[in-house]
């Protein structure tokens, strides 16, 4: 079994160092950027990921410890940056390059780049579209964003029901 | 301390054990019925999306928990993985009183005629071991009235021209449509199939002392937070207890079947909520754990006359594992067609349920139950960004634009599709886990593209602007909540694993009362049959047994 890591005393977070969050913070914006609407910074993602990893996904932990450092020593060799300070549209890049499992594979020895793309974009959106109760979609952001009324109160959820009735006479 | 001897042990307060716990008390015979899990409630994890029994990313609301269980799967490379209750891949059922009837869809269909006689009707398929039930729809049907008349369904009798010949109608009234559902009915009707609104094991209106259904959008995966859905916990295990004769004894692990040196049952080993293990004997046992436990049970229940596993000397055991393959088609409209009426889920259209030139079996099509917001993040046609800017936009303006009309596909059996034992994983208490390994049958397929193809017809008719279909029954092994199969009914004990009534052939005190009995699954959710079936071995039990022994 693996014994759950700690941050630390240096870190606000449970599981992540600050640099880690930092990382994570970055990747995350990048699967759900904010437009008009929040986006994955504004809900409060790394708090959702960084909860879960201590919880039930401890047998995640191992991934994130060492996909991190890959991510960011990937970037470093690429773009003589770290990732997180990237500008957006090189970050976009970036990401583009790790699904398809592009980067330079003598940093993903130890972890499959698209592995993890796909593990971190599925945590992200766990996060920003599943209830507040975890950590993350903080302020309902996900649920304002797609028109869902929340809480759902008895009786009183026919969210536009107006609106939506005028456009189905028409068509 | 010694458990005093009862007359009947049931394992497992689902659909079927705890409709056969509550024909046995109240027939006077002291009854024991065990549950793994606890009592449920909404409170639990009221709407929380990521722990339901429909999105089990961060557990189970009604367990099994991630801690206690797991099983093995073989690979198709042969490899095996073991995997936790949380991932797809255990095919999990729910572990709380009631079980999947606390949280399910609730839909409540009879199968039809055909389906207890496939193969008569379709021939041998090679490769399968399609066969006909023992008993027919008309041994069953007094069965199904029952168990729409005491757990409660809604519906209109006269809607579904398809459906086989019944006495009596529903007791509840049909539910009204959502906006998609009128509009799917609609378009259908003018193509000239025949729509109906799904009799569902929901109140529509008050009904058995519980209120009716406010059509909540997180109903299917969740507990209800009114009591308006019908399940087991609900209805016939409270009867159960308030007879007197019946004691659920939640969150107990049933290890065993213990077999005397004749080869009866005398009783079960357990573990009791303190982990402590225990033994209860009884005249009769019951095993209705569902399809991969109930297989399990059976399976680590050795002996001297049945070293392999109670009533496992023919290796049928475990056989035949189905689920239902899930196919159909998506469609976008330009529009806003969805209302917010819960549950989603509230039309159908049987037409393509036998009787389809060239098509073995078939399955009903329904528009789907509402998709939570992180569900509805994966639901994108082929080849649409997956995220970023784009991926965001798309559920800000499609998730109410969006309509999946779907159905469970009549799944061909397949030998090969099984649960084992696993010879070394264990779970908590010590009990060899299950290890479920094979394929589900290469026709499933063919008959999912056929439904998927069907649907986008309607899709199409219904004035989508972009339709895409979403085709089921692909390799891997099946399963699921829908689990069915591994303890076949048959007349012949060399291809199946009870009799007609239930009863495991060679042990005449042990019974089945699950989805394991099906023979096949019916292209319909199987929760109605599996209660059915719960009423009519409960009965059967009840009738043969003379107060010592079986007549």
């Amino acid at each position: 079994m693996f014994v759950p890591a700690c941050s630390g005393y240096d870190s606000v977070w449970r599981f992540f160092s600050e640099a880690e969050a930092k990382t994570v913070i970055a990747f995350a914006e990048q699967i759900i950027p904010r437009d008009n609407d929040a986006g994955a910074t504004d809900a409060n993602i790394i708090n959702f990921i960084d909860k879960q990893l201590t919880g039930p996904y401890t047998r995640f932990q191992e991934m994130y410890r060492k996909g991190i450092p890959a991510i960011e020593n990937s970037s470093t060799n690429v773009f003589r940056k770290a990732f997180y300070d990237l500008e957006f549209g090189v970050q976009t890049e970036f990401m583009i390059k790790m699904e398809k499992g592009e980067l330079p594979s003598e940093f993903w020895k130890e972890v499959k780049q698209a592995d993890l793309f796909r593990l971190m974009l599925d945590h992200t959106m766990q996060g920003f579209y599943g209830s507040p109760r975890h950590g993350g979609n903080k302020n309902y952001v996900s649920y304002k964003m797609m028109k869902l009324d929340y809480p759902h109160v008895i009786g009183q959820n026919r969210y536009e029901s107006k609106c939506a009735t005028a456009n189905l006479t028409e068509s | 301390m010694k458990n005093k001897h009862v007359n009947a042990i049931v394992v497992g307060a689902g659909a079927g054990g705890g409709i056969v716990a509550k024909e046995l008390a109240v027939a006077g015979l002291s009854v024991v019925l065990f549950e793994r899990g606890g009592w449920a409630t909404y409170d639990d994890h009221d709407d929380d999306e990521l722990i339901s029994q429909r999105t089990t990313v961060l557990g189970n609301a009604f367990g099994p928990d991630d801690i206690r269980h797991r099983r093995v799967v073989v690979n198709s490379d042969g490899s095996t993985r073991i995997v936790l209750p949380s991932e797809g891949s255990y095919s999990n059922n729910a572990a709380c009183v009631g079980s999947g009837t606390v949280s399910y869809g609730a839909m409540a269909w009879r199968f039809m005629e055909k389906d207890f006689k496939m193969k008569s009707t379709y021939g041998h398929v090679e490769g399968s071991t399609l066969d006909d039930w023992p008993i027919d729809y008309f041994d069953l049907e007094p069965y199904y009235e029952k168990a729409e008349w005491e757990i409660g369904v809604s519906g209109d009798h006269n809607a579904n021209p398809f459906m086989a010949p019944r006495k009596k109608p529903y007791p509840m009234p049909a539910f009204t449509y959502n906006r998609e559902g009128r509009l799917l009915h609609d378009t259908s009707k003018k193509m000239g199939l025949h729509p109906f609104s799904i009799p569902m094991l929901r109140n529509s209106v008050r009904n058995n002392g519980r209120p009716a259904c406010y059509r909540m959008r997180s109903c299917v995966g969740f507990a209800c937070p009114v009591n308006a859905k019908c399940g087991t916990h609900n209805t016939v295990i409270p009867v159960a207890i308030k007879s007197g004769n019946c004691e659920l004894r939640t969150n107990c692990q049933v290890a065993e079947i213990v077999l005397d040196e004749n080869g009866r049952a005398t009783g079960v080993k357990y573990f009791d909520e303190n982990n402590k293990g225990q033994i209860q004997t009884a005249d009769i046992v019951v095993v209705a754990a569902a399809a991969v436990e109930t297989a399990r049970l059976l399976l680590n229940s050795k002996s001297k006359l049945f070293p392999y596993g109670a009533g496992n000397n023919n290796d049928w055991v475990g056989r035949n594992l189905q689920g239902h393959a899930y196919t159909g088609a998506v469609g976008l409209m330009d529009y806003e067609v969805y209302d917010d009426v819960g549950p989603g889920a509230c039309m159908a259209i049987n037409d393509f349920n036998h009787d389809n030139e060239g098509i073995i079996g078939g399955g009903a099509l329904c528009n789907e139950f509402t998709a939570m917001p992180y569900l509805f993040s994966k639901m994108r046609p082929p080849g649409a960004k997956t995220w970023g800017l784009e991926h965001k936009e798309y559920q800000r303006t499609m998730f109410k634009r969006m309509i999946r009309l779907h159905g469970p596909f009549q799944e061909i059996p397949s030998f090969n599709a099984r649960v084992t034992v696993d010879p070394e994983v264990k779970d908590f208490w010590g009990i060899p886990v299950a290890r479920l390994l094979g394929k589900r049958h290469p026709y499933d397929r063919t008959g999912c593209e056929f439904m998927s193809q069907k649907a986008e017809e309607i899709l199409k008719e219904a004035g989508a602007v972009q339709t895409w279909q979403s085709i089921g029954g692909g390799p891997g092994l099946s399963g699921g909540q829908h689990q069915a199969g591994t303890a076949r009914m048959g007349n012949d004990p060399k291809t199946s694993v009870t009799n007609k009534f239930g009863q495991v052939h060679e042990i005449d005190n042990l019974f089945i009362a699950d989805g394991s009995l099906n023979v096949t699954n019916g292209g319909f959710n199987p929760a109605l049959t599996i209660m059915a079936l719960g009423f009519y071995v409960g009965e059967n039990i009840v009738k043969n047994w003379s107060g010592t022994k079986f007549k």
